[in-house]
């Protein structure tokens, strides 16, 4: 067995003055694999991810992210946790519109020293992630000058893949990624990021409502069984 | 790489040009108001100073330090009381002094001051930085009904050499109790100064005599009325009193106790005063004004600083997206108040530059206006170190008020999580 990326134990998260959302016993992802994690919209997918991300503070348990407990850094810390090691690709609007292709790429690099250390050793920024929009199917000089609020959904959510993928990060987090996308660029999409992911050997974790997409992953978990939170808050 | 934190303010700003250009066109238009006022009132007490230089003493009757320099020099109200002709003789004849030129005032020219004085007024008053008063056409007066007109007084009432003018006896308007029966001749035009001296009628001391020849009681003696001008010029005009004496010393170093023997040991009481001490006592007087002004200025920056502020504030709702993106790249809290914060800064600071061009480039237009129609100098309005001290401190403070965004930002980038519902 390979090494977990990410491990929680006894995981609980509630906003305030709110039931708990979040109630995980246990969850595992191991490094190089590629999990689908499947749960209706409201089920707290996207609490979870921000949670595991670092971005939201859990309220007990452990959330052990590459050996660290998040639980135990403070925000700085777990900020950089992240920054070094988690590529993040949203439902949509991923890109900053103010910034150019290449420069949405390169973003995580100038918030971890790791990742630019990472692609300076790989020919730079640039040149890395002119390389990663190509294996995604950018190719086109005259597509990648055009302003990122230009491009199609497809296109802007293989902008963020590059972008998650830049500087070999141990965890890349989908959240719906698709959800904006027709059939056909969905399931290429899927294969792309996929792909990537394992040749750069970080482990994917890929949230959807959408269970008939459970069949191109690696293994595939429904929220509801994990989280023990979301029965009561149906319930109610 | 890339951009960094302060290219990310610049684009993010540029992303939102038409609320950044106004936010900076409101800070340049405040800061281009307080330089100007600071500029201004510089330049303002600058000529101020220079309305009269060269004169170690004004003697008067005795009155108040700033009302014998207010009419002597500003023909601004009126002597309370004259010096007799005597006791002018006996200043010029003192040993410690080298020139005293005497001025008597009273009379006008359509709301222009008549001063009466000698032709050395024109050797000795010096206004600026000791310039000489010069002709613009013409020369000074020679006869009897000669005047010499200010640059202003000629501007504005489009006289020429050769013009006549009637002087009117007191401030007044005119009508019953103008001089019309002894008119002058205009024979000398004066140069801009920037000075009251522009707006002066120039005529000599035994002219104000004869024009009152039959006023002796204050009105008018419609018997005096027939004397004819050949009758007049042969009485003897010497006057009676002059109103004041603009005195220069042989020794400057002697001022002081010329002017204690002056107020003190003359036949009849006299006030000497220093014309430098008494102006600087007279602006502070009116630097009160100028404060206040100044203090108003500084408030409508403080009124720039706030739409910082605000556009900054507003526009934090649309990028809640924004801000979670880069959160989520792996932004620390630190680059986000870093982001927000270089934001204020850059807008601050653009607009502090623009102000500081805008009030130069209206001082540039303004100048000649200025010089040419009212004979003001526009001087040490060029840029200087209150420019780079402004700029200095609306960045600072925009900086400081940018910490308020930038926790709002920080705040809400926290309970926002990676996603934001749209």
């Amino acid at each position: 067995m390979t090494r977990p990326i990410v491990s929680l134990s006894d995981l609980s998260f509630a906003w305030p003055d709110q039931p708990p959302v979040l109630d995980v016993q246990a969850f595992e992802l191991r490094a190089g694999e590629r999990l689908f994690l499947r749960g209706p919209s409201g089920s707290g997918k996207s609490t979870l991810l921000g949670v595991i991300a670092g971005v939201l503070e859990a309220g007990g348990g452990e959330v052990h992210v590459l050996d660290k407990d998040l639980t135990k850094l403070s925000g700085g810390e777990r900020d950089r946790v992240r920054a070094d090691h988690l590529g993040v690709i949203f439902q949509m609007f991923n890109l900053v519109p103010y910034l150019s292709v290449v420069q949405n790429v390169v973003l995580p690099c100038r918030f971890s020293n790791r990742r630019l250390n990472e692609v300076n050793s790989a020919g730079g920024p640039e040149a890395e992630a002119k390389r990663l929009l190509a294996r995604l199917g950018l190719k086109d000089d005259a597509l990648i000058s055009r302003k990122v609020t230009e491009l199609s959904v497809g296109q802007q959510q293989r902008v963020a893949a590059a972008r998650a993928l830049i500087g070999n990060p141990a965890l890349i987090i989908a959240d719906e990624p698709t959800s904006a996308l027709d059939a056909d660029s969905r399931d290429r999409f899927i294969e792309l990021l996929s792909d990537e992911a394992q040749k750069s050997g970080a482990a994917l974790l890929f949230v959807s409502h959408d269970g008939a997409l459970a069949s191109l992953f690696d293994r595939a978990i429904d929220l509801a069984e994990i989280n023990r939170a979301t029965t009561a808050a149906e319930v109610a | 790489m890339g951009v960094s934190i302060f290219g990310l303010a610049w684009r993010s700003l540029m992303n939102r040009k038409v609320s950044a250009l106004l936010t900076i066109f409101a800070i340049a238009l405040s800061v281009a108001l307080f330089l100007g006022v600071e500029k201004a009132r510089n330049a303002a007490k600058e000529g101020f100073d220079n309305t009269i230089s060269g004169t170690e003493l004004i003697v008067g009757a005795p009155s108040g330090q700033i009302n014998l320099l207010l009419y002597s020099v500003f023909r601004l109200g009126n002597a309370t009381a004259e010096i007799s002709w005597p006791t002018y003789e006996a200043i010029a004849a003192r040993n410690d002094v080298a020139w005293a030129v005497p001025i008597s005032l009273g009379d006008s020219h359509r709301g222009y001051r008549v001063l009466g004085t000698t032709q050395s007024y024109f050797e000795h008053y010096k206004y600026g930085q000791r310039q000489s008063l010069t002709f613009a056409d013409g020369e000074m007066f020679d006869d009897l009904f000669d005047a010499v007109i200010g640059a202003e007084v000629a501007k504005q009432l489009g006289y020429e050499i050769g013009s006549p003018l009637v002087i009117t006896h007191g401030l007044g308007a005119g009508g019953l109790s103008d001089h019309e029966n002894r008119p002058f001749r205009i024979v000398g035009i004066l140069r801009p100064t920037g000075t009251p001296v522009d707006q002066t009628i120039h005529v000599s001391l035994e002219a104000i005599t004869a024009i009152h020849v039959g006023w002796e009681t204050g009105a008018r003696n419609p018997l005096a009325d027939n004397i004819p001008e050949e009758t007049i010029r042969s009485f003897n005009l010497t006057p009676r009193t002059v109103t004041a004496v603009f005195v220069g010393l042989k020794n400057r170093a002697t001022v002081l106790r010329t002017r204690r023997d002056l107020n003190t040991n003359m036949s009849e009481p006299l006030l000497a005063i220093i014309p430098g001490q008494a102006l600087a006592e007279l602006w502070q007087v009116m630097s009160t004004a100028e404060r206040v002004l100044l203090a108003i200025s500084a408030f409508v920056i403080a009124v720039g600083l706030v739409s910082i502020l605000t556009s900054i504030l507003t526009s934090l709702n649309e990028r809640r997206r924004e801000m979670s993106i880069l959160r989520a790249t792996g932004a620390r809290a630190s680059h986000i108040v870093t982001l927000l914060i270089a934001e204020a800064a850059v807008l601050g600071f653009l607009g502090a530059v623009f102000g500081a061009i805008l009030i130069q480039l209206i001082f540039a237009v303004a100048a000649p206006i200025l010089s040419a129609q009212y004979g003001v100098a526009l001087t040490g309005t060029g840029p200087g170190l209150v420019d780079l001290y402004t700029i200095g401190a609306v960045t600072l403070a925009a900086l400081v008020l940018g910490i308020w965004p930038a926790i709002t930002a920080l705040r809400r980038s926290l309970a926002d999580g990676l996603t934001v519902k749209l």
